[in-house]
């Protein structure tokens, strides 16, 4: 049996890359030795169409790809959204106005502006702090790699290590047990579904992302030129107000970008509330909400609530098109 | 810097403590799960992970016979025993003999075990009893001694490590069912396939991830060359739509994809969810790879179009070898990220047992029926996390590089 699986993935893995490598090679040949080739008396136009060809033989498969997978879904779902579940017999805004009408939905969009507002501002905070304490220490790469390496655990694998951090009984939960110290004789059950324990699952996403933040952050301060730190060490500033006045302002491009990048993130976030907060309703955040309404066939308020998450991403995205094309120029 | 503005030595030590703290904060939970998850079962719920090392405390009352005594040299009546041998075994579990010292003794149930070893105390009925560290008992007595003597003890077993729980989730056994179902016949494999076990889903994890990471690649690598080294029109217009494509929320595409996957008759299956997460990741691996690829030295390539090169042999031959470092930051990327991943694999794969993943197999199985038995959590949970955190401590060069190249602009 184990066999069978691993021999499945092996054939595909050839078939995918093998396949990819002859479409490449053969749509390459085929275009030069069969449509244009380079000779004859038409050489010069042969090779100009050639090459204006090929770019697109290049590009077909990723954009047939992201065209299938990304582009389309979004318009399909807008679509959906204002045709299909309650937009079929009423308006075509029935899916967005009776989700709104919905308390449990109020409450995942309140809860993911929390989301939103808290996460990647301690996230950046966090990483800043790590990157300058670092910065200049012997061991700082060691400690670097030790914050950063959240990133490669899973949102489940850390739910559940956050889970056991919050475990309810004194002789097991770390929380618990340090209450224990301050006196407490008794553990408290810490995630029992009240708004205010949607800050618990965030530390999960904060300790995951402050790593990420610090490693980019890290590479800003660096990057800060040395004459700027040595003036302000002459003019008599302190180590405060280096960092605060001279390191943070010159790197502050960077730290809109990391806060962007997380904010993104946090908006598509699922894992963690569905491992450790699923039995709560006030725990809900949007994609978890739309996962209940998918997995429950409705597909109408699903599309509507991805597309309202779309509306959240799309002033980041927008922004980011616009930085890359200024950089291209 | 902190020497030339001439500092006092005070901010480099509160910089070291500081860091200190941060790091400690950052690691402890994840210490907390692996030590767990190495743990005895019943420890687990006696003491906090953080007294592992101290080993588990034990009280036990030992019934020590007294048939062995016999007449003393200087007179009355003298027992040499041990209280780990076969004279108390009934009181002990198995596993506690010949790891367990004696850490205090008592010769009364009323007061408890409340001296230490090598002291000598009387029993109400007179006999003077001595217990060594190891379990050695001297018991003197003036008269012969008639009912065995019942000793108090607190005991120490020294921490003991074991793989009992990745085994038993690995199986969904634990030790004596797998004896017996070996000895019915069953081989390995049936363990390890069985329905409720861990390792059938950790080897679809690794049918995900592993044809989602390298199909993908090879896809955007040949874009990427196109869009960095290629002269079309549209190109500007393509790279915009790629960078709005990176923070599409991965959401809008579920419902649509089931829609169209069943209409092309893919249906919820492993090949479907390699085009999705292929889908998914071109983006991010256009992205990167194109930055990379387009501050490779112009010199090369044009030299290289000069000597007669098509741009497939410059692709193949120059550009693809030169930009491994970004192609080894998007492999790490896109395995991490589709290892890790719950919400494609609940989409797009069925939910029988034969295709579930790990973060799906934990989140439904374990987390409902099992959510407090932290030993099977434990190791679970480090059994889904051991092949990421190789990779990034092995790769964790190209990944920063990777971020880096992302972001920093």
């Amino acid at each position: 049996m184990l066999d069978s699986v691993i021999l499945s993935g092996i054939v595909t893995i050839l078939i995918g890359v093998g396949g990819m490598f002859a479409y490449f090679w053969a749509s390459n040949w085929v275009l030069d030795n069969v449509l244009y080739p380079p000779k004859g008396e038409n050489i010069g136009r042969n090779i100009n169409r050639a090459n204006a060809i090929r770019p697109w033989l290049f590009l077909f498969p990723a954009m047939f790809a992201l065209g299938l997978y990304l582009v389309v879904p979004v318009f399909y779902s807008a679509w959906l959204s204002v045709t299909s579940g309650v937009a079929e017999d009423g308006g075509w805004y029935r899916n967005y106005t009776l989700i709104f009408a919905n308390e449990t939905f109020r409450i995942s969009l309140l809860n993911n502006m929390l989301w939103v507002l808290v996460v990647p501002a301690a996230s950046t905070a966090f990483g800043l702090l790590a990157a300058q304490l670092t910065d200049r220490l012997s061991w700082g790469n060691v400690a670097k790699s030790l914050v950063f390496m959240p990133m490669a655990i899973s949102f489940v694998g850390a739910s559940l290590i956050w889970s056991f951090v919050y475990h309810p009984d004194i002789e097991i939960g770390v929380i618990n047990a340090i209450r224990g110290l301050f006196g407490a004789e008794r553990g408290v059950t810490l995630i029992d579904g009240q708004i205010i324990d949607s800050f618990l699952l965030m530390v999960v996403l904060i300790w995951i992302q402050t790593g990420f933040a610090m490693v980019i952050l890290s590479a800003a301060l660096r990057g800060v030129p040395e004459e700027t730190i040595e003036a302000a060490i002459l003019d008599g500033a302190n180590p405060f107000q280096i960092f605060f006045r001279i390191k943070v302002p010159q790197i502050m491009g960077t730290i809109v970008v990391v806060w962007t990048t997380i904010t993104i993130l946090v908006l598509k976030v699922y894992d963690i509330v569905a491992a450790m907060g699923n039995q709560y309703r006030n725990l809900e955040i949007l994609p978890t909400q739309m996962m209940r309404y998918f997995d429950s066939g409705n597909y109408g308020f699903a599309t509507a609530i991805s597309i309202m998450i779309m509306v959240l991403v799309l002033p980041v995205m927008v922004w980011n098109i616009r930085q890359a094309r200024a950089e291209m120029r | 810097m902190d020497n030339i503005a001439g500092q006092k030595s005070g901010l480099g030590i509160a910089t070291h403590l500081a860091t200190l703290l941060l790091v400690i904060v950052w690691i402890v939970p994840t210490v907390g799960l692996l030590v767990t998850s190495l743990r005895d079962q019943d420890a687990i719920s006696q003491t906090g992970w953080w007294m592992a090392l101290q080993g588990a405390p034990l009280t036990f009352v030992v019934e020590v016979p007294v048939d062995d005594q016999r007449e003393a040299e200087g007179g009355g009546w003298r027992l040499d025993a041990n209280v780990f041998e076969g004279a108390s075994g009934a009181a002990l579990p198995d596993d506690v003999v010949g790891r367990a010292t004696v850490d205090a003794f008592g010769v009364s149930r009323l007061r408890g075990a409340n001296l230490a070893p090598g002291e000598t105390a009387e029993t109400r009925d007179g006999v003077a009893v001595t217990v060594e560290r190891d379990g050695t008992l001297i018991a003197r007595s003036p008269e012969q001694m008639e009912d065995s003597l019942s000793l108090p003890m607190a005991l120490i077993a020294p921490p003991q490590i074991t793989l009992e729980n990745y085994a038993e989730v690995l199986t969904d056994m634990d030790a004596d069912d797998r004896v017996e179902a070996r000895e019915q016949g069953q081989s390995l494999d049936d363990l390890l396939f069985s329905d409720e076990a861990l390792f059938g889903p950790f080897v679809n994890t690794l049918t995900v991830s592993i044809p989602a990471t390298v199909i993908p690649i090879v896809i955007a690598a040949f874009a990427a060359y196109a869009l960095a080294w290629m002269d079309f029109p549209g190109r500007g217009l393509l790279i915009a739509i790629v960078v709005g494509l990176l923070v599409v929320p991965l959401q809008l595409a579920f419902v649509p994809l089931t829609i169209i996957h069943e209409w092309f008759g893919i249906g919820k299956s492993f090949l479907g969810i390699w085009l999705a997460h292929t889908g998914f990741g071109l983006p991010l691996a256009v992205y990167l790879l194109r930055n990379y690829m387009v501050g490779l030295p112009r010199d090369i390539i044009e030299n290289a179009r000069v000597d007669g090169a098509t741009d497939f042999e410059i692709f193949w031959k120059i550009v693809l070898p030169l930009s491994f470092p970004a192609l080894a930051s998007f492999a790490i990327f896109q395995f991490l990220w589709t290892w890790n991943d719950l919400l494609v694999a609940s989409v797009f794969l069925p939910s029988d047992t034969e295709s579930t993943v790990m973060t799906r197999f934990v989140v439904t199985n374990l987390l409902g029926s099992r959510g407090g038995e932290w030993h099977i959590l434990a190791a679970a949970a480090f059994v889904m996390i051991a092949v990421p955190l190789v990779v990034f401590f092995s790769m964790q060069r190209f990944l920063v590089r990777g971020l880096l190249a992302g972001s920093v602009k």
